[in-house]
C-alpha cells in the first residue's frame, strides 16, 4: 500500500500524543444538548473549495497478492497497529466510562487521532493523502486496534475518516479536489457517513430520505437520519437517500439550508455523540451526487465489513479482561476458572470472537484485490451480529453481579457490541 | 505479502482433482457403501493409485499422509511465510470429504496412524513405513477421552516389546498394513510413560475382535483389538524411548495439533456438500439467495442458509489459519483445538438443520442428506471431542493445568 512520507513526517512531528499523557483533568466539554435534547442547527460549517484539482479523479490501483495464504501484517501495517494500539489503551480505555456517561469524545482525542493520520489513510497520495494505494486490510486492522481501547471513541475517531474514504473510492475530480485537502491538513472538519433511518427492521436499500433532481441541475432532500456519530458538530455529511428510485449517496454541507439536528443518545456508543439529522427541503448543490449506483452496495459492504472489525477489537477486550478476572475471582475455595461451565465460555468467546476477525480479514482482503466481495461481507455482518452481541453478553455474565455495575467495563461493552450487529453505515473500511 | 486468507494459487490444481476425485469417484458409490456395512469398497484400489500419482506430481498428500515434519513440498517461497502440506492437505481433504467422508476415512494409505509416522517418526522409520497404510489404535474400552489412562501395556524384553490389553474404535483397523498403537511402558510413570508402537497388521497376537455398527461413515471399518503377548520389535517405536516425565507424553499428544485440523476440514467438507445441496434445493423452489438483503426481509429459509453458511466461513478460515501455523512451525494447539471445535459442531449443526429444511426430502435415503448429518456427528467426536477441544483451549488460554481445570 505505501504509507507516503508525508504521513511519517505528521506522526513525527505529533506532540498532541506527549501532551495528552500530562493532559490536567479536562475541563467538562459536554457535547452541548445531549442531556437536554434541544434541536440546534447544525453545524456552521467552513468553506469547503476546490483546490488544485485534478484532470480526473484519483483511483487506487488494487493490491496484487503473491497468491499465498499469509495472516500476517506488512510491516506498515505493524506500525499503524502499534500506534493505534498505543493510543486506543493509553488515551481511550482510560477514559472510556467516563466518555460514555458524558456522551462525548475529547476534543484533544479526536486531534491526536487526526495527528495520527485516521482520515489520511483512505486519501489517494497525489490529494495529500497517506497512501499510494488504499487497503482496506489496513482499515480493518486500525478499526481493531482503536475498538479494543473503546468502541464509541473508535466510532467517534473513525467517522470522519468514512466520509474521507467514501470521497476517495468514489468522488469525481471536482469532490476530491474540493473536500479531501480539508482531510489531510491540521484541522480536519467532524464528518459522518449517515445511511440509518428511524425505523424498525431497516433495509438501506429501501430508504425513504429522498433526493430529487431540480430544474437547477441540484437536489432537493427530504428525510430523517438517525444515529449520526458527532452529528451536532460534523461540518460535511455523506448522506444515503433514494433517487429515482435506487439508493445513493450525496455530499451534504452542515451549512446548506433546512438541516436540523436533534440530540440522540443511545444504549451504547455513547461517545460518538449520535444524533438525528433532519432534511427539511434541503437544496443540494449541482455536483453533489457520488458516486454509481453499484458504489452505493459497495459502500454498505465495505460498512459492514467495518463493523466487524470494531466488534473483533472490542470482542478481544472483553476476552483479555475475563482472563485473568475468571483466574483471581474465587467461589467454593477456588478460582472460578477452574469450573468447566465458566472456562468452556471463555473458549467459546475465544473461537467465535477468531471466527469474526478471520473472515473479516477475509472479506476486507477480497475488496482489496478487486474481487467480488459481497458474501463475505454478508457472512461478516452475519458472525457479527450473532456472535458479537454473544461476547458481549457472556462478558456480563462471567462477572456476575459485578458485570451489571459500572464499576467494570464489561457492562459498557455489552452497550456497545450490541450495536455491531445492527449498524448500516457510519464506518467503512 | 499481504494478507490473504484465499486458497493459494499453487494448490488450486491438487485441489481440482481432489474435487474431481471426489465428484466422479467417492460420491456416486456414497449410497452404496452406506448400505452394505464393512464391505471393502473394491473402487478404492484404483483410487489409491491415482492418488499416489496425484501426490507424486504435486509433492503434496491429498490425504493425512501428507502432513508432519518431512515437508518434501518444493518451495517456491521466496519469503519468510510458508504455505505447505498441512495446508495442501487440509484443502484436499475438504474436497474429499464433500465427496464422501466414510470412503475417504477408508481411503488406502491415507490413516492417521500415518499422520503419526509423518510426524514422530526417525528417518529410518519413515523409509521402512514408506507406502504402507496405517490406522491408529489409542482408545480402550475404559480410556476413550482420558487418553492418558490407557492401561496396554508395553514391556521390555530384550530386542522386543511384549504388548497387552484391548484396543477399540480403530478407524480402518481391518484393513490397514500398520496399527500405531499406544501402549505404556511404565505405568508407574503414568501418561509420561505412554509410547506409540508400530504393530503389524498381520502380528497373530493382535486378534481383530470385531467390526462396529455405526451411525454413520459406514463405508469406514472400525475395528476392535486384542492385543496378547503381541511381540513388537524395539524398532518400531516411534519417538523416544526414555520415559521423560515432563515432556513424555506431549510428543504423543503433539500429532494432534497436526490432525485437529485435518478432521476438521473432514467436518467442512461433509458440511459444504451440506450447504451446496441445500442452496440448490433453496434455488429450485424460488428462494433467491441474496446477500446483500437484512436477514429480516430475507425469507426464513434464505436467513438461516446464510447463518450457516457464516459459520462455515468462520470454521473453515480457522482452520487454514491453525493448517498454516503448522506449515509454518508456528505453536498452533490452540487453534488447532478452535478449529476442530468449531468445525466440529458446525459440521453436525450445519448438516441436521439442512435436513430440517429439505424436510421428507432431506429425511429420506432418496438423497444423501440424511447420510451427511449421520457422517458428520462422529467428527465432533473423534481425535477430541468437542468437549476435550473446549477444555485445552481453555487450559492454554487460560495457563491452568488439568489437574486444576478438570
Amino acid at each position: 500500500m505505501g504509507l507516503g512520507l508525508r504521513w511519517l513526517n505528521n506522526l513525527a512531528s505529533s506532540s498532541t500524543i506527549d501532551k495528552l499523557k500530562l493532559r490536567k483533568p479536562t475541563e467538562k466539554v459536554v457535547y452541548h444538548g445531549s442531556k437536554n435534547g434541544f434541536k440546534a442547527a447544525a453545524a456552521a460549517g467552513r468553506q469547503f473549495s476546490a483546490k488544485s484539482k485534478q484532470d480526473k479523479p484519483a483511483r487506487q490501483p488494487k493490491a496484487d497478492g503473491a497468491g499465498k495464504f499469509d495472516l500476517t501484517p506488512n510491516d506498515e501495517q505493524e506500525m499503524l497497529i502499534e500506534a493505534f494500539g498505543d493510543f486506543a489503551q493509553s488515551e481511550l480505555l482510560p477514559i472510556a466510562t467516563k466518555s460514555s456517561n458524558d456522551c462525548v469524545t475529547p476534543p484533544e482525542v479526536l486531534k491526536a487521532s487526526t495527528e495520527l493520520g485516521v482520515t489520511m489513510i483512505g486519501v489517494p497520495e497525489e490529494l495529500g493523502g497517506a497512501v499510494e494505494q488504499r487497503s482496506a486490510v489496513t482499515s480493518v486492522l486500525i478499526s481493531e486496534a482503536l475498538a479494543k481501547g473503546d468502541l464509541g471513541m473508535a466510532v467517534a475517531v473513525l467517522a470522519p475518516a468514512a466520509v474521507s474514504t467514501a470521497i476517495g473510492l468514489w468522488g469525481d475530480a471536482d469532490q476530491q479536489a474540493t473536500y479531501l485537502p480539508e482531510f489531510v491538513g491540521d484541522d480536519v472538519p467532524a464528518a459522518a457517513l449517515a445511511v440509518m433511518e428511524p425505523k424498525p427492521m431497516f433495509d438501506p436499500f429501501n430508504l425513504q430520505t429522498t433526493a430529487t433532481k431540480d430544474a437547477d441541475g441540484g437536489y432537493t432532500l427530504n428525510g430523517v437520519k438517525s444515529l449520526v456519530p458527532r452529528g451536532a458538530e460534523a461540518e460535511l455529511f455523506v448522506i444515503a437517500a433514494e433517487l429515482d428510485g435506487a439508493p445513493r449517496m450525496f455530499i451534504v454541507e452542515s451549512k446548506y439550508e433546512g438541516i436540523s439536528v436533534t440530540p440522540e443518545p443511545a444504549m451504547g456508543i455513547r461517545p460518538a455523540a449520535t444524533a438525528t439529522l433532519s432534511f427539511e427541503g434541503t437544496k443540494l448543490p449541482k455536483g453533489a451526487l457520488l458516486g454509481e449506483a453499484a458504489d452505493y452496495t459497495e459502500m454498505i459492504r465495505l460498512s459492514r465489513i467495518a463493523w466487524g472489525a470494531v466488534t473483533a477489537g472490542c470482542g478481544r477486550a472483553v476476552q483479555d479482561y475475563l482472563i485473568p478476572y475468571v483466574n483471581e475471582r474465587k467461589a467454593f475455595g477456588e478460582p472460578i476458572s477452574y469450573r468447566q461451565a465458566v472456562a468452556f465460555t471463555i473458549s467459546n468467546v475465544a473461537i467465535e470472537l477468531e471466527g469474526i476477525r478471520l473472515t473479516t480479514y477475509r472479506a476486507a482482503a477480497l475488496a482489496d484485490a478487486g474481487k467480488d466481495f459481497s458474501r463475505e461481507a454478508a457472512l461478516v455482518r452475519q458472525l457479527t451480529a450473532k456472535y458479537g452481541m454473544q461476547i458481549g453478553s457472556d462478558g456480563v455474565q462471567m462477572l456476575g453481579g459485578h458485570g451489571y455495575t459500572q464499576e467494570y467495563p464489561v457492562e459498557r461493552w455489552y452497550r456497545d457490541l450490541r450495536a455491531a450487529g445492527l449498524m448500516e453505515g457510519v464506518l467503512l473500511v | 505479502m499481504a494478507i490473504n486468507l484465499e486458497t493459494p494459487k499453487k494448490f488450486k490444481p491438487l485441489i481440482g482433482q481432489a474435487h474431481m476425485v471426489a465428484e466422479e469417484l467417492l460420491r456416486p458409490n456414497s449410497r452404496k457403501y452406506d448400505n452394505f456395512d464393512h464391505e471393502y469398497p473394491v473402487e478404492l484400489d484404483m483410487l489409491r493409485a491415482l492418488i499416489d500419482g496425484m501426490e507424486e506430481g504435486a509433492g503434496q498428500g491429498a490425504g493425512a499422509a501428507g502432513v508432519g515434519q518431512a515437508d518434501t513440498l518444493k518451495q517456491d517461497d521466496t519469503d519468510d511465510n510458508k504455505n505447505g502440506t498441512n495446508l495442501s492437505t487440509m484443502l484436499s481433504i475438504i474436497e474429499m470429504c464433500w465427496g464422501d467422508v466414510g470412503l475417504l476415512l477408508t481411503m488406502p494409505g491415507q490413516g492417521l496412524g500415518n499422520s503419526a509416522i509423518a510426524a514422530v517418526a526417525n528417518e529410518e522409520q519413515l523409509k521402512r513405513f514408506k507406502g504402507k497404510w496405517a490406522a491408529m489404535a489409542i482408545t480402550e474400552p475404559e480410556a476413550g477421552s482420558d487418553s492418558a489412562a490407557i492401561r496396554t501395556t508395553a514391556v521390555k524384553d530384550g530386542d522386543n516389546y511384549i504388548l497387552n490389553g484391548e484396543k477399540i474404535y480403530v478407524t480402518s483397523g481391518e484393513r490397514a498394513d500398520l496399527v500405531v498403537v499406544w501402549a505404556n511402558v511404565d505405568p508407574s510413570a503414568g501418561r509420561a510413560g505412554i509410547k506409540s508402537f508400530v504393530v503389524e497388521r498381520s502380528n497373530p497376537n493382535m486378534k481383530l475382535d470385531r467390526l462396529e455398527e455405526k451411525l454413520g461413515i459406514r463405508a469406514s471399518d472400525t475395528a476392535a483389538f486384542i492385543l496378547q503377548d503381541c511381540v513388537v520389535h524395539k524398532d518400531n517405536l516411534l519417538g523416544d524411548p526414555e520415559v521423560v516425565t515432563d515432556k513424555g507424553f506431549g510428543g504423543v499428544m503433539q500429532t494432534f495439533d497436526n490432525t485437529r485440523p485435518l478432521v476438521a476440514a473432514m467436518a467442512l467438507g461433509v458440511a459444504r456438500a451440506a450447504l451446496d445441496e441445500l442452496r440448490t434445493l433453496l434455488e429450485e423452489n424460488g428462494f433467491e439467495i441474496n446477500y446483500d438483503k437484512p436477514a429480516a426481509y430475507q425469507p426464513g429459509a434464505v436467513a438461516e442458509f446464510i447463518e450457516l453458511e457464516a459459520d462455515w466461513e468462520a470454521a473453515k478460515l480457522l482452520t487454514m489459519e491453525a493448517a498454516w501455523m503448522a506449515d509454518n512451525r508456528k505453536p498452533n494447539s490452540v487453534q488447532a483445538s478452535m478449529a476442530k471445535a468449531k468445525a466440529g459442531r458446525s459440521g453436525t449443526d450445519i448438516t441436521l438443520r439442512a435436513v430440517k429444511l429439505a424436510g421428507s426430502v432431506g429425511y429420506s435415503e432418496n438423497s444423501l442428506l440424511e447420510k451427511w448429518s449421520r457422517d458428520s456427528k462422529i467428527l465432533d467426536i473423534f481425535e477430541g471431542t468437542q468437549q476435550i477441544q473446549l477444555l485445552i483451549i481453555a487450559r492454554q488460554l487460560l495457563g491452568l493445568s488439568s489437574s486444576q481445570l478438570k
